[in-house]
């Protein structure tokens, strides 16, 4: 069963591959080609071989009308019996007035001949081998002046047989031929299919987050190999880069961490020693509040940075998107119902994924976050993690104002903040955060309309689901 | 209780000492890696805490080196590095708590303090009790004074965590990644809520307020003195 259904699967591939297909179109056309000559060169060639026993037949004719002025109807018979005597493909018959048999090598000819004349095919019957067979002639029929008829034919049955034989070999030939081309698209695909499965292989792996890898190059020089040539030159200079942004991430975390860790221990430093007395204890206070915030927007920045590069693959696991919800709900549950918001958490079974964690669940945060901030009073917010047809949606919506449409892409830039947010706390960050987290995933954010309010949706692509879900 | 510190930028390690030793604590240093393996390996400590980044042996290869020779003393990791990846590494490693710099004193100071705990040999215990306060950890109940507290499932663990860590410091960050088993930035202040409803549940209607809030730290539950 298994092994029938990845042939079947393999199959579908290969049907469906640009070569084959080209393959196939090719196929038709040199068919109905090769079919259309062959078919025009043997008529040609019949028409002549026709045009060929017409002339004979004409000039025995002739010569025979002749023989009948010179001599009369004794001589034209003994002229003909000579000929019959000789064996040759040539048919005669002489019949006088009163409808009998006078020469020739026929019992009768058909009525028709008599009075159409020209040329015309007929069946006849000849004694061969002690056994009559029927086969087919052509000939003229021509009435003497005395009411003779006289009838000079050839035999054509071989020719008959052979036009026969051709009809019947055309379908074989051009079944034959269907079969060819059809079994050599399929092996160009399979071919083609082959050595595009290993760059494709190499790129899914290099998206996967190994920039390491190269798409390897086969001896044989062709155009598949000028084409890896080039993808592994973009491959290595891709590589430079990450590695580059990299580093710099890393330095940047390094260097300003340090120093941002020192201020913070100072102030803190001051708190610890004055007197809890102290008027300045506040702004001491304020101080690292706002460190904190810089703090903050800075670790975001650093997250979008770390999302971005690629620099988190490795810390990706089997995830349940379900429990990640029902958790993140229980964790705003409380503020929501402070504000009086209405949280709901649509129930579903285990939703399994590959991903982060923490950053998956930052995501879901920010965005209940989100809701949180901006649904007014009374409003409702609605939390669920479900599987579509590509994938699974992770998905938060409210009722709250939402985000007009021509503001949606430009809140998942980095530092973008609406008019109206301006004054509640937050980096600006927060979407931007959640966008790259979509992007780490192959995920796509959408913000779209949830009349009213805001519906913001992850989804993750079938890739990212575990298998498990559906077994 | 004695500490190793293993940090490599010097004011970080002066600031580092002297909180710690105003908290009480004795206190080694060491400002690379190998002296702080040699350090690690030949002095009984409670604890210590170690920068990922060192000169001479990173800080990764000396716990790994540390546990090779089995010891297993708790580790706090400091790391200015980028989080995601190195947190995981960092506890793959061997190391028992991880934090990014910058970080305040107060968080550290708490995380330690919740590390030495944990090692001390504890007991099996069924019951947890900080003053009239009762935590039945097999019938899942509270009760305070006699007078029984209902409780969310959330709210029981939530409880549970301040009493094991009764008289110390536990910060939100702390909170978040034991009760609820996340890490990452809440934004909006989210624990205080829950603690605030934790608060009603077992201190409201009470002479003495047994779950405090500690300025520019954290939270604390201790009997009323």
């Amino acid at each position: 069963m298994l092994r029938n259904s990845a042939f079947l699967h393999w199959a579908q591939r290969v049907l469906h591959t640009q070569a084959f297909r080209i393959t196939l179109v090719f196929v038709f056309f040199y068919a109905v080609t090769a079919t259309a000559l062959v078919a025009f060169t043997w008529w040609n060639s019949q028409r002549a071989l026709d045009a060929q026993t017409d002339q004979t037949i004409e000039a025995e004719v002739a010569g025979l009308r002749d023989t009948y002025l010179r001599l009369g109807v004794i001589g034209l018979s003994d002229v003909i019996n000579g000929r019959v005597a000789q064996h040759g493909s040539g048919i005669y018959y002489l019949e006088s007035p009163t409808r009998s048999v006078l020469a020739g090598n026929l019992v009768g000819i058909p009525e028709t001949a008599k009075s159409v004349g020209g040329f015309f095919e007929f069946e006849y019957q000849r004694a061969q081998q002690n056994e009559t067979v029927t086969r087919m002639a052509r000939g003229e029929g021509f009435t003497l002046p005395g009411g003779y008829i006289l009838l000079v034919a050839r035999d054509v049955t071989d020719q008959k047989y052979s036009r026969k034989k051709f009809f019947t070999t055309i379908p074989w030939t051009i079944g034959l031929m269907l079969l060819l081309g059809i079994g050599g698209g399929v092996l160009l695909s399979r071919n083609i299919l082959r050595r595009l499965d290993t760059i494709t292989r190499t790129s899914s792996e290099i998206v996967a987050g190994d920039f390491s890898r190269r798409v390897p190059i086969t001896p044989a020089a062709d155009e598949f190999d000028t084409l890896a040539e080039n993808l592994n030159v973009m491959l290595e200079r891709t590589e430079r880069l990450m590695k580059g942004m990299r580093e710099v991430v890393d330095s940047v975390a390094h260097d300003l961490r340090t120093p941002l860790n020192r201020l913070r221990n100072r102030l803190e430093d001051m708190q610890r020693k004055l007197n809890p007395e102290d008027p300045h204890l506040d702004d001491i206070d304020s101080a690292i509040a706002e460190t904190d915030r810089l703090i903050g927007t800075f670790n975001a920045l650093l997250l979008i940075a770390e999302a971005d590069s690629g620099m988190t693959r490795g810390t990706m696991s089997a995830i349940d998107l379900s429990a990640i919800v029902a958790d993140i709900a229980d964790l705003y549950a409380p503020l929501a119902e402070e504000k009086e918001i209405g949280l709901e958490v649509a129930p579903s079974g285990v939703i399994t994924i590959e991903g982060n964690r923490s950053l998956v669940s930052q995501a879901l945060a920010n965005l209940i976050d989100n809701a949180i901030k901006y649904t007014p009073a009374g409003g409702h917010i609605w939390v669920s993690a479900a599987e579509t047809p590509v994938g699974i949606d992770l998905t938060v919506a409210d009722d709250g104002p939402g985000i007009p449409v021509e503001d949606r892409a430009r809140v998942l830039e980095r530092f973008v903040r609406l008019e109206k947010s301006r004054n509640s706390p937050g980096t600006g960050l927060g979407l931007s955060l959640v966008a790259a987290v979509a992007r780490m995933h192959e995920a796509k954010l959408t913000l779209g309309d949830n009349t009213p309010g805001l519906n913001a949706s992850i989804s993750f692509p079938r890739t990212f689901v575990k298998k498990l879900n559906r077994e | 209780m004695r500490i190793l510190v293993v940090e490599d930028d010097l004011e970080a390690q002066r600031y580092l000492v002297n909180g710690l030793k105003e908290a009480g604590h004795v206190v080694d240093d060491a400002a690379d890696g190998d002296t702080g393996l040699t350090l690690a390996l030949s002095r009984p400590y409670d604890c210590a805490i170690i920068d990922r980044m060192l000169p001479k042996m990173d800080g990764l290869n000396v716990v790994a080196e540390m546990r090779e020779h089995g010891n297993s003393m708790p580790v706090l990791f400091l790391s200015a590095l980028s989080e995601v990846d190195d947190r995981v590494k960092g506890l793959k490693a061997g190391g028992d708590d991880y934090l990014t710099k910058p970080y305040a004193f107060v968080e550290l100071l708490a995380r330690i303090d919740a590390l030495m705990r944990r090692r001390a040999p504890a007991a099996v215990k069924t019951k947890l009790a900080v003053g009239e306060l009762e935590l039945d950890l097999l019938t899942r109940t509270a009760t305070r004074e006699g007078q029984a507290i209902d409780l969310q499932p959330r709210e029981f663990r939530l409880l549970e965590y301040l009493m094991r860590h009764a008289g110390q410091v536990v910060t939100r960050t702390m909170l978040l990644e034991s009760v609820w088993e996340y890490h990452f930035d809440p934004q909006t202040n989210v624990i205080d809520v829950h603690i605030s409803r934790l608060r009603a549940k077992i201190d409201k209607g009470f002479s003495a307020q047994l779950l405090h809030t500690v300025r520019g730290a954290g939270y604390m539950i201790r009997a009323a003195k």
